[in-house]
């Protein structure tokens, strides 16, 4: 009887000691779950979800304080991909949070009326605007992202979206469509 | 003599429609009214222009340079003016604009001053042959239009055991490269030895279908001429896509190259026959890339092969093999072009599109060949099975078909969709009529489009969180500053007051004695004001007999006063503040 409460002792502060020291040799710096969030998050940084960027939605998701539909530039697409990677049920985009735009858009700067308030740089999240006070600013269009943070501060309203162009490199195949015996479109897109 | 050959699985027996544009000899095509020079007739990065509009080239003259390894230049076809740089109709699927350099012909045909090396390949060594290579801008001519040099340099430590040469030309209604064998046998067995020598190749074969059996008789006397026993010419089954480099190497030597892999990786170096005759051209006439033979069939008068100068119109070719046929109120109307075979081409609503280095055929399509209008209604899949039987791949074309059409990106690699040669045997066979390649086609660039998207919201983050890692650091920093700033201030003031106070001891003069110039200046001048003040003071006079709420009013706005001056001190104040900081 003794001997059997010794061992079982031993063993479980031989098994204590192991799993302390596992606590603290193998401890995980920071949420691995947030990093993950984030990498599925399209990054525009935009803060339609309510929150001040896409990190901060992501750490709302880990904690379950955020649902995974609030980003409209990921679209369907994230919600999908949000839902898989936490085994939650796929929901409909909030429409509080916006729309999905079907196109990709880009801003850019009417460099005759800006005057230089530099209000826009301060305003962009991943610093695509470059310019000085009384310079003229203009935005690098390969990384703006198109979250249009930077159009309410601009006092002269010189801030303008445009879609962003295809070109040849990212000229993409169409989907068929769907074809059928009742489908008239089938004869115009045979090949 | 001929080696054992391995059969590939898959593939198809299609109606070939070759002879039909066999039985005229080649000619040049005409110097057209206008060239229209792609910058990117290439796989890599576009040409960079060297020329200036107005300005006179000559024939062969380097008119844009090669941008990067994986790149080449471009010459002129012809000598004649530049007349414009800028966008024109691309030989593309998109029917997008690209940049063009124009040259207007002055027909006088004038060729700029060229080194030939004829004969003396052997004393050049492989890098100076694939430096002249590579100054000609040729290019894989079979269609990719993979910089040629760039093939032949397979690394040091790699060693070719086989040269093959791509005369197969397996895809319906093309003949040009069988008619360039035909005519052209010498100089592509000349070619083959150059290359031979620049890949250090121990042996080469040329692989030709037996549906050529004219150009196979024309290899083999060139070959016998020649007399080298390392060079032999491989009758191969015609079998499509046999003509498919991987394919082709799998039939020859019995070697799979490997996933993502180069032929290299095997031992083996494939070139078309088109680009080996260029190669000849360069090294043995010091001549650059400016012409191929393109093959002008289906609905035309007097489908031929024609020697065309890059740069000429489509729409000119086909004028002049006689137009487009017909009948009925239909007569000669062009519903499309197709830019290379019917199986792997692709289709053009436009006419007018330049001939580029890759462009073998223009397949006219006037609703007339019945083989050209072959697709149907489409059905649902009825899981036959008949795509992954030809597939020659080895794949399964239902699957990447269902992934495909449901965008499951992930699956859809899982089921190496990267592997598909896009050579259209499932499509032909399929019994539903399904376009295959156009879903797989779609499912690739819209990888292609997440990958993108990906990479740019990766940039996004790193730039993000630049930024807040910049406006905390300016933060801090300015913190810093301020703190430094107020610590000096203090210190000064304690010193000051040091100093002050020794001054107090050693002179023990009185307390009104100002402690420095400026402060007694200023003592002096707050002095004068009052004086003047009180000589200015002036009493109101209306102040008598004033009733109670005339007292209350005058003393409300003289507060008011009092407020708007004290406040208008405290802002000049704070303005100075702002402005001295």
């Amino acid at each position: 009887m003794l001997s059997a409460i010794l061992v079982v002792g031993i063993l479980a502060s031989v098994f204590g000691l192991i799993l302390g020291f596992a606590a603290i040799r193998f401890k995980v710096e920071g949420d691995p779950l947030v990093e993950k969030i984030d990498k599925l998050l399209p990054q525009t940084q935009c803060g339609q979800c309510g929150y001040p960027g896409c990190k901060p939605y992501a750490e709302a998701i880990a904690n379950e304080t955020a649902e995974i539909n609030q980003c409209p530039p990921g679209g369907e697409q994230t919600i999908h991909d949000l839902a898989d990677l936490l085994d939650r049920d796929i929901l409909e985009l909030n429409p509080d949070n916006g729309e999905v735009s079907e196109e990709k858009t880009v801003v850019y700067i009417d460099e005759e009326t800006c005057i230089g308030c530099t209000l826009c740089i301060q305003a962009c999240p991943i610093d695509a605007i470059v310019g000085a006070a009384k310079q003229m600013h203009t935005i690098i269009e390969s990384e703006c992202t198109g979250c249009d943070l930077c159009i309410p501060p601009c006092p002269v309203d010189c801030i303008h979206i445009k879609p962003v162009e295809t070109e040849l490199k990212t000229w993409q195949w169409d989907k068929p469509a769907i074809l059928g015996i009742n489908n008239p479109s089938s004869k115009a897109n045979a090949r | 003599m001929m080696g054992k050959l391995f059969n590939f699985l898959g593939g198809i027996h299609i109606p070939q429609h070759k002879d039909v544009s066999t039985s005229s000899k080649v000619v040049s095509a005409k110097i057209p009214q206008r060239l229209i020079l792609p910058l990117s007739q290439h796989i890599g990065s576009p040409s960079k222009p060297l020329v200036e509009i107005g300005q006179r080239v000559l024939k062969g003259e380097k008119i844009a340079n090669a941008d990067g390894y994986v790149s080449a230049p471009l010459h002129a076809p012809t000598s004649g003016q530049i007349e414009d740089i800028g966008d024109y109709p691309l030989p593309h699927p998109s029917g997008m604009l690209g940049q063009c350099i124009v040259i207007k012909p002055d027909n006088k045909d004038e060729w700029t001053s060229l080194t030939p090396h004829a004969g003396d390949y052997k004393t050049l060594n492989p890098s100076e042959l694939r430096n002249i290579i590579r100054s000609s801008g040729i290019v894989g001519l079979g269609g990719a239009g993979f910089p040629t040099a760039i093939k032949h340099n397979p690394g040091p430590e790699r060693e070719i055991e086989t040269l093959i040469l791509n005369g197969s030309e397996c895809e319906p209604y093309i003949t040009c490269d069988d008619m360039l064998m035909r005519e052209r046998a010498k100089e592509i067995v000349c070619g083959l030895l150059i290359i031979k020598h620049a890949v250090q190749a121990k042996k080469c074969v040329i692989a030709i279908e037996d549906n050529k059996p004219i150009a196979i008789q024309s290899m083999q006397a060139a070959v016998k001429e020649f007399a080298d026993s390392n060079i032999q010419v491989t009758v191969i089954p015609t079998i499509y896509p046999a003509g498919s480099e991987k394919q082709l190497i799998f039939t020859i030597t019995g070697k799979e190259v490997p996933k993502n892999g180069l032929p290299f990786q095997v031992g083996v170096v494939c070139q078309n026959v088109g680009t080996t005759a260029a190669v000849y051209r360069a090294i043995n006439h010091g001549e650059p890339l400016i012409s191929r033979y393109v093959t002008v069939t289906g609905d035309v008068k007097n489908p031929k092969n024609l020697d065309v100068l890059f740069g000429t119109s489509a729409h000119e070719l086909i004028e002049q093999c006689g137009g487009a046929t017909g009948n009925g109120e239909n007569n000669g109307d062009i519903r499309r072009i197709i830019i290379g075979g019917p199986m792997m081409g692709f289709a053009m609503q436009q006419v007018a599109i330049p001939i580029i280095k890759t462009s073998n055929c223009i397949l006219v399509d006037a609703n007339q060949s019945k083989d050209l209008q072959k697709r149907k209604f489409t059905m649902p899949c009825i899981r036959c099975g008949s795509c992954a039987d030809v597939c020659p791949v080895n794949l399964l074309p239902q699957q990447l078909y269902w992934f495909s059409k449901a965008q499951e990106l992930d699956r859809i690699q899982e089921y190496n969709l990267f592997d598909c040669i896009e050579c259209g045997c499932c499509d032909t066979v399929c019994p539903s009529h399904i376009p295959l390649v156009q879903y797989y086609r779609f499912a690739k660039s819209e990888i292609w489009k997440r990958e993108r998207e990906t990479q740019k919201s990766d940039v996004a983050r790193e730039r993000h969180e630049f930024r807040q890692f910049r406006v905390e650091r300016d933060k801090s920093e300015k913190a810093e500053k301020l703190r430094q700033k107020k610590a000096a201030l203090k210190e000064r003031e304690i010193k000051k007051d040091k100093e002050s106070s020794k001054a107090l001891e050693n002179e023990g003069s009185s307390e009104t004695k100002p402690k420095q110039p400026k402060n007694a200046a200023i003592l002096a001048a707050m002095e004068r004001v009052k004086a003047k003040k009180k000589n200015q003071q002036v009493t109101p006079k209306n102040t008598d007999d004033l009733t109670d709420a005339q007292k209350k009013l005058v003393k409300e706005i003289d507060d008011r006063r009092a407020n708007q001056r004290k406040n208008n001190m405290s802002d000049a104040n704070q303005k100075n503040e702002s402005n001295s900081e």
